[in-house]
């Protein structure tokens, strides 16, 4: 037992937090700039060039593996998948499919028409939209590396409950007459599946890799610098009464300024590494970055095209509340996961 | 023939109508492209992934940009 937890975590030390890249740019930073990794900007050039190089090559590989297991799951069998699973059990597997479902928000519109017309109940399809931008193997796998397994996991199993209950709220409530009515009439017409080659597959993971580089560098190397900011630059005792221990409303603060925030896993979370190193609570770090990747304006501005604003309302309601309720609980008990 | 690019206006979309022309181009076939952005029509098609390629109402691709090559190909069969 004692070998396979050595070995499980010496993996992770190596593979995920990449301890030997830490060493080779403290290296590089007090060999090459000449600077300790102890001041100010040598900790701050080692925080930047460590996590920039750490985050693309956790990025590109994890992306072309999940890529390539989400082309076994297109959203036209998805949908397939979820038709005629009722209750809370389609609220289930919708907000688990979510998370293996490819998913780009420029896509979001015709996806939630294709699962409408299919008659899929607005519920279910909510719980889809929820996880699949919040939860999925890449950001599993990207927290073990920043925050270690216990909190990965806390992380994609509350991010599950809020889908599915976000999902079976807004089915209780009734909104179906808040689609706009162009989407209830759309013909439900099923495509032929197209069938890939292991070859297309591999095609299809590695076009994902450098669209999704393309699509988000300029947010981590954003994301990087502010992380390295807080980490180095604003002092610990700032940290900790704006959004630290000491301020009571740290969680909410951290969700309203995530929200309209556009960025994914990738960007968020050096900010939130550095954050959560300056000693800020564990479901305020939470919490931020659920807001930054579940809700977001592109995002919001695309559902209204589908959905009226009531609708769109109480999604927004329903989430940005799971989330508050998710950041008071964490930080409520943290050494469940420290 | 009638080739459509649906998708609504982001920059695959314009590849992909791109390739089309390009496509076109090379076969020497007369074709008329044009663009669908309209979310109605995109989803009378079935599609849920953005850009597709429609030759003659019919869904040849969706979810990818189609390269030249894929594309001559739709256009032969």
């Amino acid at each position: 037992m004692g070998v396979i937890t050595g070995l499980f975590s010496w993996l992770n030390a190596q593979l995920l937090k990449m301890t030997w890249l830490s060493e080779l740019i403290r290296l590089l930073v007090e060999k090459g700039f000449g600077l300790s990794i102890q001041t100010r900007l040598g900790g701050s050039i080692h925080f930047f060039i460590y996590d920039v190089i750490k985050i693309f090559i956790l990025l590109s590989v994890l992306i072309f593996v999940i890529s390539y297991i989400q082309s076994y799951f297109p959203p036209e069998r998805t949908k397939k998948l979820l038709g005629g699973v009722k209750g809370i059990k389609g609220n289930i597997l919708g907000a688990l499919l979510g998370t293996i479902t490819p998913f780009c928000s420029c896509s979001s519109i015709p996806l939630f028409i294709g699962f409408t017309s299919a008659g899929l109940p607005l519920g279910v399809t909510f719980s889809f939209l929820i996880s699949s931008p919040l939860v999925d193997l890449a950001s599993m796998l990207i927290l073990t590396s920043f925050f270690g397994i216990k909190i990965a996991i806390a992380y994609v199993v509350v991010g599950l409950i809020l889908a599915v209950t976000g999902g079976t709220i807004i089915d209780k409530l009734g909104l179906e007459k808040y689609v706009e009515g162009y989407v209830r009439e759309a013909e439900n017409i099923d495509l032929e599946p197209i069938e890939l080659s292991r070859r297309e597959r591999v095609e299809y993971a590695r076009d994902q890799v450098k669209d999704i580089i393309k699509k988000v560098w300029l947010y981590v190397l954003i994301g990087v610098g502010i992380g390295a900011a807080i980490h180095n630059w604003i002092p610990q005792s700032i940290v900790e009464n704006v959004i630290g221990q000491n301020n009571p409303f740290a969680v909410i603060l951290a969700t309203a300024v995530g929200i309209p925030m556009y960025a994914d896993i990738f960007g968020t979370i050096p900010i939130a590494e550095a954050l959560f190193a300056k000693g800020v609570g564990v479901g305020t770090v939470l919490s931020f970055m659920m807001a930054v990747t579940a809700l977001s304006l592109p995002s919001m501005i695309m559902l209204s095209k589908v959905v009226k604003p009531k609708l769109l309302g109480v999604f927004i309601a329903i989430v940005a509340i799971g989330i508050l309720i998710i950041g008071y609980l964490f930080n409520a008990i943290p050494f469940i996961l420290i | 023939m009638e080739i459509k690019i649906l998708g609504s206006g982001c920059m695959n979309c314009k590849k992909l109508y791109a390739n089309a022309e390009a496509a076109v181009g090379e076969l020497g076939v007369s074709a008329q492209i044009t663009k669908v952005e309209d979310f109605k029509e995109i989803t009378k098609y079935g599609v849920m992934r953005t850009p597709a390629i429609v030759i003659n109402e019919k869904v040849k691709a969706f979810g990818k940009i189609s390269t030249v090559e894929e594309i001559k190909k739709f256009i032969q069969e």
